[in-house]
């Protein structure tokens, strides 16, 4: 009984000891292998910039927060509903399907500058990078949840009498809820990345903005805080993501209920 | 033989595929089944017997020939049929309680009264789930429960909207034989409390014979009828008639008939 205590402490402090560790040995590295600060800061440089500049950063942070997760709220609706349109039928799916690969092939840094030209600087290119580089995984999924369906569970369905619209309500929807939720693990760490390539290439606000500049004046403590700070938004996010997924599709997890 | 037929059969014909590449599943099936009769189908494994039970219930549209229930041509899957397969295809999200009453949110006219006589209908469900033996269970999800539970509300969820056919594709194939045995009984109870039409595929002959007024043996791919056989046993048939001489006569005799397609 005590062991298995010990063991869950264990696993809970498992991931603070490696980070704990994995500072230390950064830290270490520098010291002793004398790198200079602007090719790469010590952690508690960082650190320091960070607590020293935390209302700046802050103020960053929010935006680019605010640009992705409103990106990331567009891609989710879109994503629903063209995957649902994908997995519940076969003439849409054979239509779009190959367009959304090639769409997802095109490296999104390369539409950032037309974007500018379309809607010009500010949060617009954010926002809508962040939904283009998230949508695909939510299509995906949602249709493949919809897609793998029993076919018993349809023919029972049908039997019974139920429409095309019934079925997609009562089978199809929950059924592709897990699906969803799995990618949005996915694709909230993707929004991020979107939001602050956009605003890395052209823009005049956010963190990608704030760590352009910093790196412009040789700053690197100030662009390692904001690297730092996107890393910390992203674990949230993900924690978010995450939680909402266990409460919304408890029965998926049945697996760990159980034990 | 009765002599008005719910459901029938004329020369159907099914083949999957098409052009050279088509295999012929059935081919010249022809049944009459009466209005409250149990039928099993039985025959060599891959003979088609699934196939049949998509073709009654219009869940599969024949190459050719005709089926016909209720005096109307099948053309699309008939409405209010009850159907248990040998995966039981609960839904996971869904309570035992909410999986039986699945049919209730679908089927006319209950759809409409749903959301509005909710209690009068879970009053039903519960009845049905208590002759089960599932009384206990209704709140617990299909995963908390054991392959026998999980099949027992599949039944449930067959029979809930009283529905005229029941049909039955190996729903007790995956499960122990203990538990098999058990739910023969609880089958031929729901049966005869409430006199639907079912159709049961199966390859226990056993099954067969204690649950069914007729038995027909289908011949190898593709499948047709070689062999109906009536059973004319006493009911509430027991485990103990099982082990009678004329039970054991009749399942002799089925077996005999399908080794002969195995030849």
């Amino acid at each position: 009984m005590e062991n298995l205590e010990r063991n869950r402490l264990l696993r809970l402090a498992m991931p603070w000891l490696v980070m704990i560790v994995f500072f230390a040995i950064w830290e270490l590295a520098c010291v002793v292998f004398a790198i200079e600060e602007i090719i790469l800061p010590r952690p508690s440089k960082v650190f320091e910039v960070i607590v020293l500049r935390f209302d700046i950063l802050l103020k960053f942070c929010l935006q680019t927060l605010w640009s992705t997760v409103i990106g990331f709220g567009l891609a989710i609706a879109g994503g629903l509903l063209l995957g649902l349109a994908i997995g519940a039928s076969p003439f849409v799916y054979s239509g779009l399907y190959p367009l959304l690969i090639a769409f997802n092939a095109i490296p999104k840094v390369a539409i950032v500058p037309i974007l500018m030209i379309w809607v010009g600087v500010g949060f617009l290119p954010a926002i809508i990078t962040a939904f283009v580089i998230s949508f695909f995984p939510i299509v995906v999924n949602v249709a493949t949840g919809l897609a793998t369906i029993e076919p018993e569970m349809r023919d029972v369905m049908r039997s019974l009498g139920a429409t095309r619209t019934e079925i997609l309500v009562k089978v199809g929807i929950p059924r592709a809820m897990p699906y969803l939720f799995a990618s949005l693990k996915v694709a909230i760490t993707l929004a991020f990345i979107g939001s602050v390539i956009a605003e890395t290439v052209g823009g005049n606000n956010g963190i990608g903005f704030l760590m352009l500049s910093a790196g412009a004046r040789n700053d690197a403590p100030t662009t390692f805080a904001g690297l730092f700070a996107i890393a910390i938004m992203g674990i949230l996010m993900y924690a978010i993501c995450a939680w909402f997924e266990r409460r919304m599709t408890k029965w998926a997890f049945r697996g760990e209920l159980v034990s | 033989m009765v002599d008005q037929a719910l459901v029938e059969l004329r020369g159907v014909k099914l083949a999957y595929g098409v052009g050279r590449d088509s295999t012929l599943a059935v081919d010249g099936l022809d049944m009459r089944i009466g209005k409250g009769e149990f039928v099993a189908v039985v025959g060599p494994s891959g003979c088609g017997k699934s196939t049949l039970m998509k073709l009654v219930t219009g869940l599969l549209p024949p190459t050719s020939g005709e089926i016909i229930v209720h005096g109307q041509t099948v053309t699309k899957p008939i409405k209010g049929v009850g159907m248990a397969f040998q995966n039981p295809t609960l839904m996971p999200w869904r309570t035992t309680m909410d999986n039986v009453l699945l049919p209730m949110e679908v089927v006319e006219p209950h759809k409409r009264r749903f959301r509005r006589h909710r209690a009068e209908y879970e009053e039903r469900a519960m009845k049905l789930l208590r002759t089960v033996g599932l009384a206990d269970f209704s709140q617990k999800f299909p995963w908390q429960l054991s392959g026998g539970m999980q099949q027992r509300s599949n039944l449930c969820r067959a029979l809930i909207h009283e529905p005229e056919i029941l049909m039955l594709d190996e729903p007790f194939g995956a499960l122990d034989a203990f538990t098999r045995e058990e739910l023969w009984g609880v089958m031929q109870a729901l049966w005869l409390e409430q006199r639907f039409t079912a159709v049961l595929v199966t390859h226990d002959l056993r099954e067969a014979v204690y649950l069914a007024d007729t038995v027909y043996v289908m011949s190898r791919r593709p499948g047709k009828i070689v062999l109906v056989q009536q059973v004319e046993l006493p009911r509430p048939r027991t485990l103990a008639s099982t082990f009678e001489p004329a039970f054991v006569d009749l399942v002799h005799k089925l077996r005999d008939r399908i080794h002969l397609e195995h030849a």
